[in-house]
């Protein structure tokens, strides 16, 4: 196919061809061209179908706001719905569908909701779909979502790489036109250090698209000798294709830089997009404006475009959509259009001004006073109709139509932190207001400078004034000084069905039914109409809404004011905000020294916080995991067992204050404890409740070491510092965390001495006597490697902690391994480590749950009344001391079949079964090998007295009531005779 | 947001995990006759100003110090940064 509708000129790189499909079927353009404008060139309007309504919809702009020609780009994992026809550069072998149609775009069954619209109105979620409730979810959502809404997912990863980076500058500018240009020219050559981004491929920003003169040569000269320049100052970084998204606080901006969108598939080892954070001590806005329609009767057909994007596509891409255009304008700016199509060879039927003052052309007709008040053409423009100033009517056979009611300033980011934009009467028009994000200033068009010299003066100016720098301003360009002027025209009288937001289907009849309905705030119309909540976020709707909400309540603009404009400028691919940041990738993940011994050894891994930790060893010949784990228990328990417990928290805490400092954190005691003892702790918050709980362990007079459950650890630390730094500054002691220094290893079960004797050096005595239960110290082992060794059980058993620097830890396991043999040692994971605390009774993160008191945890007289610590005071409280306070009970069934469950609650053995009757509820069940039965840890009122009781254990959600009976928490060696042996 | 530290510079918030209002440095004395109403207090009421607030901050990815922020909750805006352990002295915690 031909390009029929390509014009001679432009940027565009002839002498390459790039071949590109849409909707199936093929065409051809060039390197230069956006999708949008080869659409065009090949002589292709109609883009889409309307979100609502189904209406045949082509491009209306030729930038980001377009809200129009969203089109499927690329197919397979790559799919990417929504994506704007205007910024897609196009590629060789580019593939994209239109959206929103079934089965073609030409004829689309659901266009008969057109029909329909006076059910489809404004509000229309809200009044027709109340009733039966039931229907909702199951009835009308589905419809709903099939008839409306925009493209589709493809289901499948993405397989493209999305980075993030970071980048600081003196001055950032936003947008490369003569005003950015300009700025940047001015701070980059006194020595600051410069970003300037722009969201187009092609830097120059409205200069590409104009044939007005700089300095009497084409305009692009002194955009590409001003390019030229900035490259060669090694100070400026010129980002072009990213587009600022935001700005965030304290000068932190965001930006989308797409590095590989404009290709058929990313270069090897390039990410398709990175989300930079750009850190600015200062801001120059250079935005520009952005065109706003006029609303007339039927001004969505295909070929109805903005009067600005007309000359776009012309002067830039070399394109019309038609051969014979219409412009319809208020202001002076839509004849510049019609005498650049004119220069460009288009005829044009005539250009429409409501303006009875409207100047003359030579070239062509202008109806001075007339307006346009309805068109023609199902799938594209044919005809447009004229009210002439006489009030006589005439048609017009056009392609296309350029609307053109005047420039709004683009003032979306100077709004991020809550700022407004004010009216400016002259300009008829929002400019930015006063109070700006901190350390942004605003130049150009973006301003109100509309004139070419305006905004290379208020750019040059812009740069100076908020980087502080002296002298005068640079030598500027000749250009282009015209005054602007402009006047308010938002709609043609009577019109109804008539398109203020097309991307959300919002018509003025909608916008005046919501009036009507008593909707009076401007955020209220927004969130009742939808207008500006599509993805364009009304950048060429929002005003003409406004404007006739202001009218119908008889207000003026400025006093209905606008809704808050929020980042991100454009849509941002949820892929650029994840970066790397995906699957395994979401968080680092953590191996302790000895993961690779476990992973050769066939561990099967858990996630515990950020650790890999290992669940349990499988041998050969075992097929579901309670056979290893029951093992491992049973091994443990009869001979030993070594566990990886590097991820335990580890604090080093010195000072001659460490003790007095202890004391303070954990609500026992610490101050007596002898050099060379261990003592578990018990931490409280400052309401009472259980922290977290682990041993400490005094290793000098002012040494001790702490450890912390895994998943605290962090947590631990931040409050132990805010005890020191915040609460009791004056205490000589020091903390640091030392838990990726140290690889440690319990080594349990009635074996375990006589397997540490292996590795322990023999200067060391760790029989009973010499080393009893609850002793530390720092020993060496393996012959001079130093080491730490604590007496203390987690597992109920004869047991020891060692630890060794971590670099150590795999040579540590494969010797205690290798030295285990002769007594059958094994491995256990966190599963086997789980059942014997169970067994045992102690208390781990279930019962630790934020809800639970050191009563609760039958710990009640630990809680030192001697000393103050923190949660002391409040531990105190009545509430939390009633004489039916729940206390941790073990619970047994009565049948050794029978099930426990963590989250059942305990109810008497016979009576109601309703939270009323609650007694208690269960936190860890686990198999006990030992007991040959399961077995649970709970809390239950009163629960010290009531042993032996006979209960049923409840799980109303799975259907659950088994008999139980309640018994003393430790299972396993209640006396502690094995832990001492 | 970017956090000017007394000793590090600027450092973006995102090194830093925001605890509250910086009142908790005031711990109220266990000893004192009003110590379950004065803890009650401590504990569980906080002003939450749309304003100028006092905050605690944690630079847990930098020196693991304690700040004591002034922060604008409505604009954001930081106007003092100190060492927490500075402002707990001069209100008398060094003991």
């Amino acid at each position: 196919m031909t390009q029929i509708n390509r014009l001679g000129g432009g940027q565009i790189d002839r002498a390459t061809t790039l071949r590109f499909s849409f909707d199936g079927k093929d065409y051809t353009g060039h390197p230069g061209d956006t999708l949008a404008s080869a659409l065009l060139a090949n002589g292709v309007r109609l883009m889409g179908r309307s979100f609502k309504y189904h209406r045949p919809r082509g491009v209306l702009s030729a930038g980001s706001e377009e809200p129009n020609a969203l089109v499927e780009l690329r197919g397979g994992a790559r799919q990417e719905p929504n994506t704007r026809a205007t910024t897609i550069e196009l590629f060789n072998g580019l593939f994209a569908k239109s959206q929103n149609r079934w089965p073609s775009l030409a004829f689309d069954a659901l266009a008969i909701n057109d029909r329909f619209s006076n059910f489809l109105t404004a509000g229309f979620y809200y009044k027709t779909f109340m009733w039966p409730a039931a229907f909702w979810e199951k009835l009308y959502e589905p419809i709903i979502r099939k008839a409306a809404g925009l493209g589709s997912l493809s289901m499948k990863q993405d397989p493209d790489a999305y980075d993030k980076g970071f980048r600081h500058c003196d001055l950032l500018i936003i947008g490369a036109g003569p005003s950015g240009l300009m700025a940047a020219l001015t701070a980059g050559r006194a020595g600051a250090q410069v970003i300037l981004a722009d969201e187009d491929f092609a830097m120059g920003g409205r200069l590409l698209s104009e044939t007005a003169p700089v300095d009497d040569a084409p305009a692009l000269d002194w955009v590409s000798a001003a390019l030229a320049e900035l490259s060669s100052l090694p100070n400026v970084r010129l980002m072009a294709r990213t587009t600022v998204i935001g700005a965030f606080d304290h000068g932190i901006y965001g930006a989308v830089e797409r590095i590989s969108d404009h290709m058929h598939t990313p270069d090897e080892g390039k990410p398709r997009q990175i989300l930079w954070r750009i850190y600015a001590q200062k801001t120059l806005l250079c935005a520009g404006a952005i065109e706003r329609p006029i609303a007339f009767e039927n001004n969505d057909r295909p070929g109805i475009m903005l009067a600005g994007a007309l000359r776009s596509y012309a002067n830039r891409w070399a394109a019309t959509p038609a051969q014979r255009i219409a412009i319809f304008t208020n202001n002076d700016d839509g004849h510049r259009t019609a005498v650049d199509l004119h220069a460009k060879g288009v005829k044009i039927a005539a250009v429409v001004d409501v303006r009875p003052d409207a100047p003359s052309s030579y070239d062509f007709e202008v109806l001075k006073g007339a307006q346009i008040v309805n068109t023609r053409g199902r799938l594209g423009l044919t005809f447009a109709e004229v009210k002439q100033a006489d009030g006589s009517t005439r048609i017009l056979e056009c392609g296309a139509l350029g609307v053109s009611g005047g420039w709004n300033p683009n003032v979306h980011l100077t709004c991020h932190q809550r700022g407004r934009p004010v009216w400016n009467d002259d300009l008829a028009a929002f400019v930015p207001g006063r109070d700006l994000p901190p350390g942004m200033a605003v130049a150009g068009a973006a301003l109100g400078e509309f004139s070419t010299h305006g905004a290379l003066k208020s750019g040059a100016a812009g740069a100076k004034t908020v980087l502080g720098l002296k002298g005068r301003l640079p030598k500027l360009p000749k250009a282009c000084d015209a005054p602007v002027s402009q006047t308010a025209f938002w709609y043609v009288e009577g019109c109804a069905r008539a398109w203020l937001d097309q991307q959300n289907d919002v018509t003025v009849k909608d916008v005046k039914l919501s009036h009507q309905e008593g909707f009076r705030s401007v955020e209220h119309l927004k969130r009742y109409t939808t207008l500006g909540m599509a993805t364009d976020q009304g950048k060429t709707s929002n005003f003409g809404g406004l404007a006739i909400m202001a009218e119908l309540a008889g207000k003026s603009i400025p006093e209905v004011g606008t809704t808050i404009f929020r980042p991100p400028y454009t849509p941002v691919a949820i892929g650029a905000f994840g970066g790397r940041m995906r699957g395994m990738e979401f968080h680092p993940t953590r191996l302790t020294p000895s993961h690779y011994w476990a992973k050769e050894r066939g561990a099967v891994f858990v996630e515990v916080g950020n650790w890999l930790r290992a669940q349990w060893f499988p041998l050969p010949g075992e097929t579901h995991w309670r056979q290893s784990v029951d093992r491992e228990v049973r091994q443990t328990r009869a001979s030993v067992g070594v566990c990886d417990c590097t991820t335990l928290g580890k604090i080093d805490v010195q000072g001659t204050d460490a003790a007095t400092f202890l004391n303070k954190v954990y609500c026992n005691g610490f101050a007596k404890l002898a050099v060379g003892k261990t003592r578990y702790g018990l931490m409280l918050r400052e309401d009472g409740m259980a922290m977290d709980d682990g041993t400490a362990a005094r290793l000098a007079e002012d040494h001790f070491v702490v450890t912390t459950t895994t998943a605290n650890a962090a947590k631990v630390y931040q409050h132990m510092e805010f005890v020191r730094q915040c609460l009791f500054p004056g205490l000589d002691v020091q903390l640091i965390s030392t838990t990726e220094a140290w690889a440690q290893y319990a080594v349990a079960g009635p074996n375990s001495r006589r397997l540490l004797q292996k590795v322990v050096d023999p200067a060391f005595d760790i029989s009973n006597e010499g080393f009893p239960f609850m002793a530390c110290g720092n020993i060496t082992v393996c012959g001079g490697l130093r080491a730490r060794l604590f007496r203390i059980s987690f597992s109920g058993e004869l047991a020891f902690e060692i630890a060794v620097p971590a670099r150590y830890g795999d040579a540590l396991m494969r010797r205690l391994m290798a030295a285990g043999e002769e007594f059958d040692v094994t491995p256990y994971g966190t599963e086997a480590l789980g059942v014997m605390r169970i067994e045992k009774g102690h208390a781990a993160g279930n019962e630790l749950n934020g809800t639970t008191t050191a009563l609760n945890l039958g710990m009640g007289r630990m809680v030192s009344k001697a000393k103050d610590s923190i949660g002391s005071v409040l531990s105190e409280r009545e509430g939390l001391n009633e004489e039916d306070a729940l206390l941790q009970v073990g619970i047994k069934p009565l049948n050794p079949n029978d099930k426990i469950t963590a989250g059942g609650h305990l109810m008497a053995a016979t009576g109601p079964i309703d939270a009323a009757h609650d007694q208690g509820y269960v936190t860890s069940a686990a198999f006990s090998p030992t007991m040959g039965s399961m077995i649970g840890l709970g809390f239950l009122k009163r629960g010290a007295d009531r042993q032996g009781e006979k209960m049923r254990l409840v799980s109303p959600v799975t259907d659950l009531t088994v008999d139980v009976e309640i018994v003393s928490a430790h299972f396993v060696d209640p006396d502690g005779e094995r832990l001492r042996a | 947001m970017i956090i000017n530290h007394p000793l590090l510079g600027p450092r973006d918030s995102a090194e830093f995990i925001y605890l509250g209002d910086a009142s908790l440095i005031d711990r109220p004395d266990p000893e004192a006759e009003n110590r379950d109403q004065a803890f009650y207090e401590y504990a569980y009421l906080r002003d939450n100003p749309a304003g100028e607030h006092r905050e605690l901050w944690f630079h847990e990815g930098g020196d693991r110090s304690w700040l004591v922020v002034t922060r604008n909750t409505v604009t954001h805006e930081i106007t003092e940064v100190e060492m927490a352990r500075d402002v707990a002295r001069t209100r008398g915690r060094s003991t």
